[in-house]
């Protein structure tokens, strides 16, 4: 029977059949300071160990400064999280980049940067993001801290089989038009829920186009639409990434290992539960205007008003949102100013999204009452920014160049919104207080930032392009 | 002497755990919104902790307190009225739980004093973490949460009856049942240790592992 490339990952890592559970085998534990420290603690009451410890990484990316490499720079708490993510480690023999080594990262930048995600493994994290690692056809999801201790102690999760959604993007992206675009067109056309119990697999030319780094970030965003995984079959590109790798498997195993990835797709008859299509050349510049992934539109188009919706619970999210965000219906993106702006996060932080970030900012100046932040994804990426001397770009546009983390995405440290501040953000949530309580965010690709940095304003990021 | 209230509560969530859940008689409190989002239900800046416990009083943080500090309690929001205290069940609408993955939310609601949520839907992640916790999502139609949301505002005292067993909601005059997978019924029902289960599969992982290919 035809199968789709989320069955043959599934399937290949079957350890028993349970009713309708599947007890499905892990290949990859990433872990971090928030949500690991309650499964150590379980481990630990019950005396029992990490079964595998050489397949767990853990790193400091959440509750850490971008300021300061000292772990209690956002106060006692924070340090104490960062110890006990330190001192786990180190009892159970686990892999860990703290703060100052040069591995250290968001989770989702390092996993990939290091060779660590593979073509066909199961991968997990106490994340939501952890969808980004489905970019190299790896079935990757986010899981709870219970589950964290299970994975922990047995290498294994309870799994029931998800639904199949493939989303095809047909045709060439038009010029100026980001991956993050793409994401934000997809989730505003099936909805912030519209994935739900399904494992997304994403193809068609557009996606097929896109370099890896650019296929982490529609991958990333998968859970925004509700889906379980985001999945992206392995072709040349993703084993041209992988190649001399720190963890990639080396010589006669990496050939082995390759054309197993090469078998990696969905038969050409598979059947998936839902089918959506969006053609590239449609996709514009988007902006989110709600306080949902889903409530996004065109950079040319007006900000909706609640009666564009026939759905009682859509108008109903619309009147909040609008209200939350202080926005008005029918305004243009020109007249909404910000006071803020970051580029950083698992969605956008690597080093194509540095580069591409900085070709805008060599255009103009940060406006005078602007603050505007950089924060690379991980040490590597901050090291290879500063190589091509794009911090002085940003530096001389007027941003601030910071050490990595995940910052203002959540705001677990310092970095954080007051009450009715608007920010341009390269993040992946627009929730209500997700950068702080009261504040405003607005979802966009890194161009878009920092075109909104220069002007003021919202603003077509491609007039800097030119 | 009482006992230190971290004592207390550590002790409760494990008989809580050893029990299971098999069937609940209480209020209800209403949040009528849909995309209720985990940010929402405990806020980032209460994520530092590094054990289970103590979550209850941030719940809903920016949505049930006036200020920063937790002083001044939103006298509009339904948790902080009078008729709606000590409610064990939450009464939401569509895709509650959206967003990140943090056990944190079903732990603050656990906390709070509820023992079962039923909602039109649940993002995925949320609800694995409630069932892993002995919270019981419990999902309903849209028309089914319209009656109960009336209900509620009519008498906020009414009494719901939950029961596990025989999959059922009754409120009054109001009888509905819902749909729960039968191992997530199981793991309720019996409170057991998952990983305790897990490790009784250890020749199978062990088997699985040995014909791993080496560059794994």
């Amino acid at each position: 029977m035809a199968q789709t490339l989320y069955d043959k990952v599934f399937n290949a890592h079957i350890v028993e059949q349970l009713g309708e559970d599947t007890l499905l085998y892990i290949d990859r534990h990433l872990i971090h300071e928030v949500t690991s420290p309650q499964a150590f603690a379980g481990l630990n009451e019950k005396g029992r160990k990490v079964r595998r410890p050489d397949l767990t990484f853990g790193t400091m990316d959440h509750s850490i400064s971008t300021r300061s490499l000292a772990l209690d720079a956002c106060g006692p708490q924070n340090k104490l999280q960062l110890q006990t993510l330190a001192i786990n480690c180190e009892q159970h023999n686990i892999e860990l980049y703290p703060v100052g080594h040069k591995n250290q990262g968001i989770v989702h930048v390092i996993g990939p940067q290091l060779g660590l995600i593979q073509p066909g493994m199961t991968v997990v994290c106490g994340d939501s993001h952890t969808a980004t690692h489905g970019a190299f056809g790896a079935l990757a999801f986010g899981i709870g801290t219970s589950q964290v201790e299970h994975v922990l102690a047995t290498q294994t999760l309870k799994q029931s089989k998800a639904k199949s959604m493939k989303v095809e993007v047909s045709g060439s992206l038009p010029l100026g038009v980001t991956a993050k675009d793409i994401i934000l067109a997809i989730i505003g056309e099936i909805g912030h829920a519209g994935a739900t119990g399904h494992v997304i697999e994403y193809c068609g030319q557009a996606i097929s186009e896109l370099s890896m780094e650019e296929r982490m970030t529609i991958c990333n965003m998968s859970i925004e639409a509700g889906a379980k995984a985001g999945l992206i079959a392995p072709d040349n590109k993703t084993v041209d990434y992988l190649q001399g790798r720190e963890f990639a498997p080396k010589g006669a195993q990496f050939d082995e290992a390759r054309q197993y990835w090469e078998s990696l797709y969905s038969d050409d008859n598979a059947e998936f539960d839902a089918v959506v299509v969006l053609q590239a050349k449609d996709i514009e510049p988007q902006i989110t205007w709600g306080t949902n992934p889903g409530q996004v539109v065109g950079v040319n188009q007006a900000i909706p008003s609640p009666d564009d919706f026939d759905d009682p619970i859509e108008k109903e999210s619309a009147i909040k949102a609008l209200k939350y965000m202080g926005l008005e219906a029918g305004q243009t993106w020109d007249d909404v100013k910000v006071s803020h702006v970051f580029i950083g996060s698992c969605t956008n932080s690597r080093i194509e999204d540095l580069r591409a970030a900085a070709t805008v900012a060599a255009k103009g100046k940060v406006k005078s009452d602007i603050t505007a932040i950089v924060v690379p994804g991980s040490v590597e990426v901050k090291q290879q920014a500063e190589e091509e001397k794009l911090d002085k770009v940003f530096i001389d546009a007027g941003f601030e160049w910071r050490l990595p983390g995940c910052s203002m995405c959540l705001g677990m440290n310092d970095d954080i919104l007051q009450p009715g501040d608007r920010c341009a953000s390269t993040s992946n949530r627009n929730f209500e207080g997700r950068q702080g309580r009261g504040a405003r965010t607005h979802l966009v690709s890194p161009e878009m930032a920092v075109a909104a940095a220069i002007q003021g304003n919202f603003t077509d990021s491609r007039k800097f392009e030119a | 002497m009482r006992a230190p209230e971290r004592f207390n509560r550590k002790n409760e969530q494990k008989r809580k755990i050893m029990t299971g859940f098999t069937s609940l008689r209480g209020k209800a409190a209403p949040l009528d919104q849909a995309n209720i989002d985990t940010d929402q239900i405990i806020p980032k800046q209460f994520l530092t902790g590094v054990t289970r416990a103590g979550y209850g009083k941030h719940l809903f943080h920016d949505w049930r307190y006036l200020d920063l500090h937790e002083q001044e309690p939103n006298p509009d929001f339904a948790l902080n009225k009078d008729q709606h205290k000590g409610a064990k069940v939450l009464l939401a609408r569509e895709n509650f739980g959206c967003g990140s993955s943090r056990e944190h939310a079903p732990w603050a609601l656990a906390d709070f004093g509820f023992e079962c949520i039923i909602a039109t839907s649940y993002a995925d992640i949320f609800y694995g973490n409630c069932i892993n916790n002995q919270l019981l999502p419990i999902t309903l139609l849209s028309a089914e949460m319209d009656a109960l949301f009336a209900a509620v505002n009519e008498d906020p005292s009414v009494e719901f009856h939950i029961d596990l067993e025989s999959q059922s909601v009754v409120v009054g005059s109001l009888s509905f049942t819902f749909d729960i997978a039968e191992h997530h019924k199981q793991n309720m029902l019996k409170g057991l240790d998952a990983i305790g289960q897990t490790l009784e599969y250890d020749t199978s992982i062990s088997q699985f592992e040995a014909a791993r290919p080496q560059w794994l």
